[in-house]
């Protein structure tokens, strides 16, 4: 999914391979990740698809079953990811997750603290944001699904970037190995404010810290926590609103059309190009967008925090440097 | 130097030559400034020397202080403060839980209060006094300071402390918070971004180490500079013009964008990767030398200029080591454009406010990489949904989806709880006292923050080969 040399990088060239991960992806609310092989079928409401003949086309490619259904192939992309994996917790959305990772000013060569892992919808997208060098560092205290959460970054390629540990994160913090070292740490836990201590510790001066919690109770404990050591201290609610586009035919006044009206958004349209082509019966429609209804709703308050700065000795500030 | 050639993000510390961003009194003010022994900045009257600056860790504060030969910046120790703002912190609460008798009914606010003149103060100014001795002076003869709240007490202490003692607090220049500087500055006001919808692009776009990334970026170099931080010197960026001038990128330069990634920001016409479009070559490159000179010249601009003005970005680059750096934008080599029309982009971005967005996508929709993800910034709707219709006609994208990011901040309180800081602002009218006034200068750039955020039209390129396939 994330490139770690050039030579991954997605281009025209890229074909579909033995072994690659792909998004089969039926309608924007039915996808589903596949791992390609040679001799194995998938089997949906829209017939049977074989692999085989999947290998050797480009991402993107339209692929028929038997019963001549299609579907599209595509390359896996951390956002598609979170749509299609198995949801073993709650999961963060592409809205909050692209905040977070803005606001902790998240760059390749970033070494990253976060628990818990849950489903590891937001560990996808630390990962791609601290490539090709960087690291993150993810702790859950639920075995199983930390080991769920391996076998995931594995099937996804991101073992190189990313490390699952098994940990009870509010109870010891996180491992002493990483005092001082690290430049983000993100914290989905109940009761963030029992690991706020540690995660203080483990920051670099100026380090940054969110936290997310879907009750504001939990956000005020974590504030009057965070006040001693954290300093920029701010607390938001994002969320994404989408709209639907329909093509829409309107009867003008004057009109003697009278039956357009009823007909329903149309498929087809002659292009603007084709001028002087007025062969159809009711001109072209209205282009119109208006809000989805099912908006996603309130999902978590994010409250970040910067590691307040003391001054340093020389020799830290060398060691700063060189870090 | 080492520093300068690490990949961004990897030094705490500022070094000669870095760009900083300077916060000056909790956001009263924010500037850009490059590092250097001789570069100055004026806060309020006075010009203070940034050489102190220099080798300092990106998060600290420093204080304006009179010095024998006129002010300086001097660290200041937070080790205490941690201390004072602790016991501070427990003070409010006494005071709130214990409901406080003091109010300001008894409180004349003008200057008779005030028994110290701007005289003695200028002369405890000549005799060094720092800037915290002259607040304590100021509190010391204010004859009203012991009746206010401890409320009031503090707003007084902070307004004294900023007319006295300016605080600039050193940060490193990342996207986000370039973003908010610009929109103080009120630079390109129009076509100001929002910090959650750029982040977004980012996502919606995929961009990630060692991506090609073709961006039509008329946002001043916002989105360019925006997918070379996160490209951090691997891949490409490419500023595609549709014209013959390439667009200006001037805010790259306020990254501390090491000669890694400087390298991978480049620009090309449309019709350097499609031929036979609109504007002939030669004018092409006519307009690009041009507009490079231009970009020299405000690097040269003298450091004395520059802290006049120093609300807007400002470079001073006085020193040889500066403008050795490799300048980021050039034009993309013949190589380079040659590789792309051959194996295509692997995510595009376009923000660009006036102009047809589906006329753009229709050209650019070549030149990306089948599945490539794709995301279009507009502030109005209807563009966006005309070109999402004709992508979905065309067969040429899936996974359309128009969406605007709705962004609210809310403000912790440890007598109120968490607030929203729409309902903060109301509360402020209804209450009107005067001692709350502080915390909505906050306010005010908040409700900046929430304002329209735009829309964003984002997919994924298709295969047209499908009818082979049947
Ligand atoms: C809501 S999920 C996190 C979801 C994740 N952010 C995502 O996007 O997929 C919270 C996780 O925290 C873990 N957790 C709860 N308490 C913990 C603790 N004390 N230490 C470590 N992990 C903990 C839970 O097992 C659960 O998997």
């Amino acid at each position: 999914m994330i490139a770690t040399d050039p030579s991954e990088k997605l281009s025209l060239y890229r074909r579909i391979r033995e072994g690659d991960l792909v998004i089969v992806y039926e309608r924007h609310d039915s996808m589903k990740a596949v791992k390609v092989a040679e001799g194995s079928v998938l089997q949906n409401r829209f017939g049977v698809f074989k692999h085989s003949d999947w290998i050797g086309k480009p991402f993107g490619s339209k692929v028929f079953s038997n019963k001549n259904g299609f579907v599209y192939l595509l390359a896996p992309t951390p956002e598609l990811w979170t749509l299609v994996l198995s949801h073993r917790t709650q999961i963060l959305y592409i809205a909050d997750i692209s905040f977070v990772i803005m606001y902790l000013e998240i760059v390749p060569g970033c070494i990253v603290l976060e628990s818990g892992t849950g489903s590891g919808s937001l560990t996808t997208s630390l990962a791609r944001a601290v490539a090709p060098t960087g690291h993150v560092y993810t702790f859950d205290f639920h075995e199983q699904r930390a080991v769920s959460a391996r076998v995931d970054f594995e099937k996804t390629g991101l073992s190189r970037l990313v490390t699952v540990g098994v940990r009870d994160i509010q109870g010891e913090g996180f491992p002493d190995e990483f005092i001082g070292r690290v430049d983000s740490v993100f914290l989905d836990l109940p009761q963030p404010w029992l690991a706020i201590p540690s995660a203080g510790k483990m920051l670099k001066p100026d380090g940054a810290l969110c936290s997310f919690s879907p009750c504001i109770e939990q956000v005020q404990r974590s504030c009057e926590t965070l006040k001693t050591k954290f300093t920029d201290i701010r607390t938001f609610e994002v969320l994404l609103r989408t709209y639907e586009v329909k093509e829409v035919r309107e009867t003008s006044c004057q009109g003697d059309e009278g039956g357009s009206f009823k007909s329903p958004p149309r498929k087809k349209r002659q292009h603007s190009t084709e001028k002087g082509n007025v062969v159809e019966a009711s001109g072209p429609g209205k282009i119109m967008a208006k809000p989805c209804g099912e908006a996603r709703g309130h999902t978590g308050y994010l409250t970040f925090a910067r590691l307040k700065c003391l001054p340093l000795k020389d020799n830290q500030v060398c060691s700063l440097r060189s870090a | 130097m080492t520093t300068k050639d690490d990949s961004i993000g990897s030094s705490r510390v500022t070094w000669e030559g870095c760009s900083v961003l300077l916060d000056i009194n909790d956001g009263e003010r924010l500037v850009f400034a490059r590092l250097s022994p001789n570069a100055q900045l004026k806060i309020g009257k006075k010009n203070c020397s940034l050489k102190p600056l220099i080798d300092c860790p990106f998060g600290s504060v420093f204080r304006v202080d009179n010095g024998k030969d006129g002010p300086y910046l001097s660290l200041v120790v937070h080790t205490e403060e941690v201390e004072e703002g602790g016991n501070s912190i427990q003070e409010k609460e006494d005071h709130v839980t214990t409901h406080e008798s003091k109010d300001n009914r008894a409180i004349v606010d003008n200057n008779s209060a005030q028994n110290l003149t701007g005289e003695d103060i200028e002369e405890m100014r000549r005799q060094g006094a720092t800037g915290d001795q002259i607040i304590e002076a100021l509190i010391a003869h204010s004859a009203t300071f012991e009746k206010k709240t401890s409320f009031s007490q503090e707003k007084y202490r902070l307004r004294k402390q900023k007319k006295y003692a300016p605080e600039v607090l050193v940060r490193r220049p990342f996207v986000r918070r370039i973003l908010k500087s610009i929109k103080l500055d009120n630079l390109m006001s129009d076509n100001y971004m929002r910090c959650d919808s750029l982040s977004l692009l980012l996502s919606m776009a995929n961009i990630t180490a060692y991506s090609d990334v073709l961006v039509v970026d008329m946002v001043g170099g916002l989105i360019t500079g925006a997918v070379a931080e996160r490209l951090g010197g691997t891949g490409y960026v490419c500023n595609m013009h549709l014209g013959a001038t390439p667009y200006p990128v001037d805010i790259v330069r306020i990254f501390n964008f090491s000669n890694d990634v400087c390298e991978r920001i480049v620009h090309c016409a449309l019709d350097d990767l499609c031929p036979g479009q609109n504007g002939s070559c030669e004018q092409v490159q006519k307009m690009v030398s041009d507009s490079t000179n231009e970009l020299d010249h405000m690097e040269d601009v003298p450091a004395e200029e520059n802290t006049t003005s120093a609300d807007v970005p400002c470079t001073t680059a006085s020193d040889h080591e500066v403008r050795k750096s490799i300048k980021a934008g050039g034009k993309a080599s013949e190589e380079l454009i040659k590789s792309w029309k051959e194996s295509g982009f692997s995510s595009l971005i376009v923000a660009a406010p006036d102009m047809d967005v589906w006329s753009i996508m229709q050209k650019l929709h070549p030149l990306l990489s089948y599945s490539a993800s794709f995301a279009i910034y507009h502030q109005y709707l209807q563009p966006l949904a005309d070109c999402m219709h004709n992508l979905q006609i065309g067969k040429m994208a899936i996974g359309l989806q128009i969406s605007e990011p709705w962004l609210q901040e809310y403000q912790y309180f440890s007598f109120l709880g968490v607030v929203d800081l729409n309902i903060l602002l109301w509360l402020s009218f209804l209450i009107s006292i005067s001692s709350y006034d502080w915390y909505f200068r906050r306010t005010h750039l908040s409700m900046q923050m929430s304002a329209f955020g735009g829309y964003i039209l984002s997919g994924t390129k298709i295969s047209a080969s499908e009818s082979k396939v049947q």
